[in-house]
């Protein structure tokens, strides 16, 4: 655990170091963590403020202000679906409700190793509702869609 | 026989419906069969119904065929080879009637170009506008942009070239572009293609107003939803450095101009011009009260034109044209065109560029096709979520900002999201207090618990609790947000609300109310 720990402190400061000439460099660092270890620990809260000569608060707030970024592990697989007027238009307020049901969990829930969350436009309003499958967008898509589409990751897990 | 050309679009809205299983089916059938073909990853044309849309060259121009799935492929290949007719095929692209009754003006290269081909980009006519505009001093290019009336395309509409002179007149040693395609609306995309499918252009205009304005910096704040946009983006902007388009001396002018992309983190109200700033710096996305102007102490306290992916990408074409050229489509003070985004529940959407002026009926059925489930339009939401509501009897309004505006609507981006009869407008009511109350930055008070207050008396009035003195108490609250909030975030949410109340009031009880 500690090793790696260490890895991961190693590749925080790796991060610090390349963003350390850049202005307004927080938002890109942050994303630099989280797309490297998949979210923010708090431990690494510390290093970014130090390295950023800013408070730890100051940078506990900009990471929770922003909803793209987590503070703990998500679920090995993440299903957003957009909640945003073009989606509702064509029916992702029912595509909802059936996925709650599906997965047995609401919005931010998680049911065993998939995470249930909303989104709010993914720009592909002309063919909703629209879904993204961890990095995968899916437009068109119906309740037996969806269906497939969870078969086929309980199938590959 | 020589290698078939053929086109499968990368665009994400073609991604989504399987434009890359479809590109992988092609290339293996031609090698399974021994055909020989050229595939072009194009952007997207915009007629998202047909997507994915594969297109073939031949001597008369692309013939289109689509949606072609992947298992459609096979049988595409038998009628090619043999020349037969195929159920999908819509002859040529260009004479497909919904792309025919365009005006492409900023669109005109998109998805018929692969977007990161330099060459290809330049053989239709890309970086003419900023060949002309390294030849011209700095007040030429703001004069140009001045005379062709183009105003702000991400909602305010405010006129481009007085921004542009704003930041010239202004004293300082650094000065910078901001692009903001932080394009969060609902029913909106257009930016999204022009930064996947054509990210050039993006350059080309971003380049433009950097000259324009004596800045030497430009950055693209773009949507973290968008991962696509930001990828092409970074790729393009690396080829144009490599090529002289960027750098430290553009295309041997001594002029410099560089380029960086910052990937936003998921909050709406970054789209405000001041939020997005803040978030830039590496803040939190507040909104800042103005004054100070932006054009005048804006990113890093430093004068910063800050306009939308669409107004930077329109500079392009009006400088390689001319302002004339420009201003010569359009009605009244809204000079040019606008791709207005067709979204949500009709037959046929997607990017329809066309001169301001055409009615909200004729994008809606002559382009729209009507609704997708075929059933009667009852509201459409123009300019996102803090747009109105339009009931049928304001279809026939023309698309002008101005006309939009005496209505107490807006053009805003383009969008236009289209509801059948089945919509409940007190929760799409509902719905926009409890969008604000997620997104709100909380810096102002009728915002951050406006927003909040706004839920909960909407949901008191579905429960018919005390109707009357809530819908009073709703307007009240509504009153407070338009005229106290600091930005568009608390100030507009009250569109939604108030047009669903004032247009659809059945939904709201008010037939139940004499009972």
């Amino acid at each position: 655990m500690t090793t790696q720990q260490d890895l991961a402190r190693t590749q925080v400061q790796a991060i610090l170091q390349a963003h350390q000439q850049q202005a307004g460099a927080l938002l890109p660092i942050l994303h630099a963590v989280q797309d490297t270890l998949g979210y923010i620990p708090d431990w690494a809260v510390a290093d970014i403020a130090q390295a950023q000569n800013q408070s730890r608060a100051e940078v506990h707030g900009v990471i929770t202000f922003y909803h793209h970024f987590r503070t703990s592990p998500p679920a090995a697989h993440t299903l957003q679906i957009c909640q945003a007027e073009a989606c509702q238009a064509r029916g992702s307020r029912e595509l909802t409700a059936h996925a709650e049901q599906a997965l047995g969990c609401s919005l931010h829930g998680r049911s065993g190793d998939i995470g249930l969350e909303p989104v709010y436009c993914l720009g592909l309003c002309a063919t909703g509702p629209n879904i993204q499958l961890d990095d995968k967008m899916l437009s068109r898509v119906d309740a037996g869609k969806l269906d497939r589409v969870l078969a086929g990751l309980k199938e590959a897990s | 026989m020589s290698a078939i050309k053929l086109y499968v679009p990368r665009d994400s809205a073609a991604l989504a419906l399987g434009a890359d299983d479809t590109a992988a089916t092609l290339a293996a059938e031609a090698a399974r069969r021994g055909v020989a073909i050229e595939l072009v990853r194009n952007g997207s044309r915009g007629l998202f119904w047909l997507e994915p849309l594969v297109e073939v060259q031949t001597a008369q121009g692309r013939v289109a065929y689509g949606p072609v799935a992947a298992e459609d492929v096979a049988a595409l290949f038998d009628t090619l080879l043999a020349g037969a007719e195929h159920p999908l095929c819509h002859g040529l692209t260009d004479d497909i009637p919904y792309l025919k009754q365009q005006e492409r003006l900023t669109f005109a290269r998109v998805g018929i170009t692969d977007p990161l081909s330099l060459a290809d980009y330049q053989a239709h006519e890309g970086f003419a506008g900023l060949r002309k505009a390294l030849a011209l001093s700095s007040s030429d290019i703001v004069q140009t942009v001045l005379d062709s009336g183009l105003r702000g395309r991400g909602g305010a509409a405010f006129p481009a070239g007085i921004k542009w002179r704003t930041v010239a007149q202004a004293q300082a040693a650094q000065k910078y572009v901001v692009c903001n395609a932080d394009e969060g609306d609902s029913g909106t995309f257009s930016d999204r293609m022009v930064l996947e499918d054509d990210p050039y252009m993006l350059i080309e205009g971003m380049t433009i107003a950097g000259l324009a304005v004596g800045a030497s910096e430009g950055y693209i704040y773009i949507r973290s939803e968008y991962p696509h946009a930001v990828a092409v983006m970074n790729q393009a902007i690396a080829l144009a450095t490599a090529a002289g388009f960027l750098g430290d001396d553009i295309l041997g002018s001594g002029r410099a101009f560089r380029l960086q992309v910052r990937k936003a983190a998921g909050a709406y109200v970054c789209g405000e011009e001041t939020a997005m700033l803040e978030s830039i710096e590496g803040k939190r996305g507040v909104v800042r009260a103005k004054p100070p102007l932006p054009a005048l102490a804006g990113l890093f306290g430093q004068p910063t034109v800050i306009n939308n992916v669409i107004t930077l990408a329109t500079v392009p074409v009006i400088l390689a044209r001319g302002a004339a050229f420009y201003a010569g489509y359009g009605m009244g003070r809204s000079r040019g065109t606008l791709p207005f985004q067709l979204a949500g529940n009709l037959q046929y959407g997607g990017l329809v560029e066309k001169a301001f002026g055409l009615t909200l009926r004729e994008l809606l059925h002559d382009f729209g096709g009507g609704s997708a489930t075929g059933r009667p339009i009852r509201a459409v939401q123009v300019g996102g979520p803090l747009g109105a509501y339009l009931p049928e009897s304001q279809f026939d309004t023309p698309l002008d900002y101005e006309a939009f505006a005496a209505l107490g609507a807006v053009v805003g981006h383009g969008g236009v999201v289209a509801f059948d009869d089945r919509v409940d407008m007190a929760e799409q009511a509902r719905y926009a207090m409890e969008f604000c109350a997620i997104e709100s930055c909380g810096k102002c008070t009728p915002c951050r618990i406006g927003s909040t207050r706004g839920v909960e008396v909407i949901q008191r009035i579905q429960q018919n609790e005390n109707r009357p003195q809530q819908i009073h108490l709703l307007r009240d609250l509504c009153d407070t947000m338009l005229h106290g909030s600091l930005c568009a975030m608390g100030g507009m949410t009250p569109y939604p609300v108030l047009s669903a109340l004032n247009h659809f009031p059945e939904d709201f009880g008010a037939n139940d109310a004499a009972e």
